[in-house]
């Protein structure tokens, strides 16, 4: 495995600087501190691992990291850009140029074929990979012309990472990403992941309340109660295939 | 209130806007068939009444003069019940502060009091003084266009002498509930009237001191009518008799038949598409509702509940949402009605409006409408019910999609992945497209047939006043005249021109088939009065044989080349044969034509006339006026002008309340179809469209999606309209053509934007309320939800 500079080596780039960010929302009658004044950064091609128990505000962050929802106080900047004063416009365009989503439950369009579900997003990217290639990082490359319906679970998730990574975007946020996944299908998932990451050196950010995942991690950030509680660096990574849960 | 009740209102409340528009949509079908019925059962009930409580004749003849003695003959015919006679006199009259030749009809009634057929509802005023000979009942139409009251004077020239009257009653009579002149296009209630008055006053004023010119019958319950008026002709034949006939002949009596034919028509086809796209509204929003609440259904069936609690759960949710509906046309329904029957009042006079709604068209409105609705919904309401608990608990997988049928044939390479999706979402479910596309075309052809009763009036009129009919103003005089006459009437200041005419009452017979109409005889190579063919096209008039009106020859199964009958209605009453040498175009009555010389020598009575087509000079056409209201000789005057106005306007209110109706009608319809897949797609469509938005789409971008499939429908259901609303408009000129006027089949291009117009916009104010959910889609809960 190429080893790649670790952040704390100090040489990369910041591409996210989160600082005293808070988040207050009401569900129903009940007003939910979802973050209490959460502090990290996340660097150029590292993979880090958002590890919490439900309701520790990691989907909060990546929430807010990913431009789909605005903080109450404190602030983000991806790169230069403060992502608290965005207007709904930039932040649009921001998850259209930067940003690459994997969601739980995969969120493929069910009319599309897995290469059409990649080409939705290549065609409105700037400098998008052929949607075939990006299935082919992913291990789909026969798998392509079936629609959604036509394809298991872990072949889903992996078309929604291909989705992810075809517009070379700077930052992968995944949302529990194997979460609907058995643990074998699971381990295919995180690959597709790790490889991207290594080879193309996108910055990966993962949560999940899987404890196990965290090993495939640069470095792993814990969260409860909406603030960071700690931050662990992995001196030796595993490789997804040593994972089991 | 029982737990799965409550919910079944928290479920209405949820789908507030589409259980709105498909209330809507049920409204406006209950709201016309109740409108169309009830009106027809109104008026139909209104003039029985009328006929009933004052003794409406059954069967009538004119004659030229007969001795009073003459009705014991006429009584003793075999199927006569009742029989009176009476003196109808053509009058003209001088209105004050009127500057033309007024027509009017003076009947007489029994110096006693009311006639014994024919009874007079007297509205205002009194019946003449039996001692005063000057005293006259009016109609109330003309009562009212003239602004006449009891005690104004009008004078008449009656048998060439001038008369004063003093009006001393307004009344209604069943024999002119629409007053009409025989040879008249259209109403015109200013320069047509009818005036009751004593029959001494009259018969000595009018030099019919002991004799009678008309006869009103009523017939044994038994009697054959066609028996009785072949024997009444036999007795009043030598005395000038102009044929009897009955009421299917009889003017008012036919006009009211034929408007009900009209109204018959009509709710039968109108309320027919508003079920029609009721039914299917229901069925796509009730399948669409089972299938998002199919965990719901599960786990009540687990708890327990069986299949019959569950059917009859979702079948009190489609009941609750036809009863808003009929609720609301129901009383929509009557209030039309009303506001119909009003507009009919206008123009015919019944004492009063009994207004009817039987308990039957209640009945069958409900009927209609749950066993529509029901049809509509059964199929789903059944597959929620038998779906096995464990498998409607499990997610629903994806929807299965193929590659589209477009892009098989090669023509999807080029296009875009949101476009790839709208075309997709349309082929995967063909019906529910298909019935959207129906359901669009549906409200389109609506609009289109209601803009077509102003096209086709447009039309009618165009080739009747203005193709057809050329001259300024026809003069009809009171007898046949010499031709001599028209030559004097060329010598008067500001007549330019002037061509004379005849009209001979007959009766055309094919075989067993005949039709009672008039020849107009007319001059060769007339200017003033041109006959049409088929194409529009100028046909002249052969010197000698016969022309008929197409839908006369239709009647009569005759064609060119063939011989008929014709059998003269007055004086000599002679029977002839003569050859039907052409056809002409002509939407409105029905009419033979022959050159004047020609009809003068079949008829055997020299060079005469009855009237003559005037080219006058605009500027002195008040002086004209004033002059024949003078000349003795001259019975009345017809203004093609006032014709058009007056066609207009009898047409104007009725045709504007429908086409009103019909606009919001078709905006419901469309309103609610849009609507309806608008909501039902962004509810299934929200998942994949936040995706698509948390990918980096724009709000435009996704719009496109869910509103371009829309619009896609949309713009595909549009010609569909236009061709179903052609064939509408030709079921309803096939359907409404009579005798008395033929619909042309023609739409203007007004007509088809106007329909494309109202379904846009109303399909835009769907899109537009879409686009508003659309833009306050919440993207985070896309993340944690399966579908």
């Amino acid at each position: 495995m190429t080893r790649k500079k670790l952040p704390a080596e100090k040489t990369a780039q910041i591409v996210f600087h989160v600082r005293d960010l808070t988040k207050t929302y009401r569900m129903g009658e009940v007003q939910v501190h979802a973050l209490r004044g959460a502090n990290m950064e996340l660097y150029e091609s590292e993979m880090v691992v958002l590890l919490g128990p439900s309701g520790s505000g990691k989907s909060t962050l990546l929430n807010i990291l990913g431009g789909l929802d605005t903080a109450t106080s404190g602030y983000v900047a991806y790169r230069d850009k403060d992502l608290t004063k965005a207007t709904e416009q930039e932040l649009t365009d921001y998850r259209r140029f930067h940003v690459g989503f994997v969601f739980q439950f995969y969120n493929l369009i069910s009319s599309l074929t897995a290469r059409e579900n990649v080409a939705v997003v290549t065609e409105i990217a700037k400098d998008p990979m052929p949607p075939e290639d990006a299935l082919s990082l992913v291990g789909l490359t026969d798998r392509m012309d079936h629609f959604p319906a036509q394809l298991s679970g872990g072949e889903q998730q992996r078309v929604a990472i291909a989705r992810a990574i075809s517009k070379n975007p700077q930052v992968l946020l995944c949302d529990e990403p194997t979460g609907a996944l058995d643990s074998e299908t699971g381990v295919v998932v995180l690959e597709a992941l790790e490889r991207i990451n290594r080879e193309l050196g996108t910055a990966t950010a993962i949560i999940t309340h899987n404890v196990d995942i965290a090993g495939m991690a640069d470095r792993v950030i814990h969260l409860s109660n909406g603030v960071i509680s700690e931050v662990n660096i992995n001196k030796t990574k595993k490789s997804p295939s040593e994972l089991h849960w | 209130m029982k737990t799965l009740d409550r919910k079944l209102w928290r479920d209405l409340w949820q789908m507030k806007g589409q259980v709105f528009a498909i209330t809507l949509v049920i409204m406006s079908g209950v709201a016309t068939f109740i409108m169309f019925i009830t009106t027809m059962d109104s008026l139909d009930y209104t003039r029985n009444k009328f006929y009933r409580d004052y003794n409406f004749a059954e069967a009538f003849v004119h004659l030229r003069r007969a001795p009073e003695s003459l009705i014991e003959k006429i009584k003793e015919v075999e199927g006569v019940r009742q029989a009176e006679t009476r003196i109808v006199a053509q009058v003209k009259l001088d209105i004050s502060g009127f500057n033309e030749p007024v027509n009017a009809r003076i009947i007489s009634i029994p110096d006693s009091g009311t006639p014994l057929l024919n009874g007079l509802y007297i509205r205002r005023g009194s019946f003449p003084d039996p001692n005063k000979d000057n005293e006259v009942i009016i109609s109330e139409n003309f009562a009212e266009a003239h602004n006449l009251k009891i005690g104004d004077q009008i004078a008449a020239i009656i048998s060439g002498k001038w008369k004063k009257m003093t009006i001393c009653g307004v009344a209604l009579s069943p024999e002119f509930i629409l007053l009409m002149k025989p040879e008249a296009m259209s109403p015109d209630f200013k320069r047509y009237g009818i005036l009751w008055m004593n029959r001494k006053a009259l018969s000595e004023a009018y030099d019919m001191d002991g004799a009678f010119n008309s006869v009103v019958l009523t017939l044994q319950p038994q009697a054959r009518l066609s028996d009785v008026l072949r024997a009444i002709d036999n007795v009043v034949g030598k005395y000038g008799g102009f044929g009897a006939y009955g009421r299917n002949d009889q003017i008012s009596h036919r006009l009211l038949s034929e408007e009900f034919k009209q109204l018959k028509t009509s709710s039968k086809i109108f309320p027919s598409i508003f079920i029609f796209v009721s039914a299917f509204l229901l069925n796509v929003v009730m399948s669409r509702t089972i299938n998002t609440q199919r965990e719901q259904i599960a786990a009540l069936k687990a708890f327990g509940y069986n299949n019959y609690d569950i059917g009859v759960h979702y079948a009190k949710l489609v009941l609750l949402i036809i009863a808003a509906g009929l609720i609301s046309g129901i009383a929509c329904g009557i209030w039309f009605g009303h506001l119909l029957g009003d507009i009919y009042m206008a123009v015919y006079r019944f004492p009063f409006l009994v207004y009817i709604l039987k308990p039957w068209v209640i009945v069958a409105a409900v009927f209609v409408s749950i066993i529509s609705a029901l049809a509509g919904t059964l199929h789903t309401l059944w597959r929620a019910a038998k779906q096995p608990p464990a498998e409607a608990m499990r997610p629903e997988p994806p929807a299965q999609y193929k590659v589209s049928l477009m892009e098989k044939m090669g023509l999807g390479r080029k296009i875009t992945q949101p476009s790839k999706i709208i075309i997709r979402n349309i082929e995967r479910k063909p019906i529910r497209t298909l019935l959207s596309v129906i359901g669009i075309a549906l409200a389109c052809g609506t609009m289109i047939a209601s803009g077509f009763f102003k096209d086709a009036v447009d039309y009618m009129i165009n080739v009747q006043f203005v193709l057809s009919q050329k001259e300024d103003m026809s003069v009809a005089f009171f007898d046949l005249t010499s031709r001599r006459a028209a030559y004097e009437l060329k010598q008067i200041d500001g007549v330019r021109y002037v061509e004379p005419y005849r009209i001979v009452p007959v009766k055309f017979i094919n075989g067993h088939r005949s039709y009672k109409t008039v020849i107009k005889g007319m001059e060769p190579d007339s200017r003033l009065q041109q006959l049409l063919d088929t194409n529009l096209n100028k046909v002249a008039l052969p010197s000698s044989g016969l022309m008929l009106t197409d839908h006369l020859a239709k009647i009569l199964k005759v064609r060119p080349g063939d011989k008929i009958t014709v059998e003269v209605l007055e004086g000599s009453r002679a029977t002839r044969e003569v050859t039907v040498v052409a056809l002409v175009k002509q939407y409105l009555g029905v009419t033979g034509y022959m050159d004047l010389s020609s009809l003068n020598r079949l008829m055997n009575t020299g060079d005469a006339i009855s009237g003559a087509y005037l080219s006058t000079d605009l500027n002195k056409q008040e002086k004209l006026f004033r002059e024949f209201i003078k000349t003795p000789r001259v019975s009345g005057t017809v203004v093609r002008k006032h014709e058009i106005t007056n066609f207009y306007e009898i047409q104007a209110k009725g045709m504007l309340f429908f086409t009103f109706i019909a606009t919001l009608m078709a905006c419901f319809i469309s309103f609610g179809v849009v609507y309806n897949n608008a909501r039902i797609a962004f509810s299934e469509r929200s998942r994949e469209l936040s995706s698509l938005r948390v990918l980096g789409y724009t709000r435009g971008e996704i719009s496109y999606i869910l509103l371009g499939e829309l619009a896609l429908i949309t713009f595909i259901a549009i010609p569909v309209g236009f061709a179903l609303g052609y064939w509408l408009c030709a079921y309803l000129a096939y359907a409404l053509a009579s005798d008395l006027f033929r619909v042309p089949l023609v739409i203007s291009s007004g007509t088809f934007s106007m329909a494309a117009l109202v379904v846009l916009v109303s399909a835009s104010v769907s899109g537009l309320i879409v686009r508003h959910k659309l833009d306050h889609l919440d993207l985070v809960e896309v993340l944690k939800t399966r579908e």
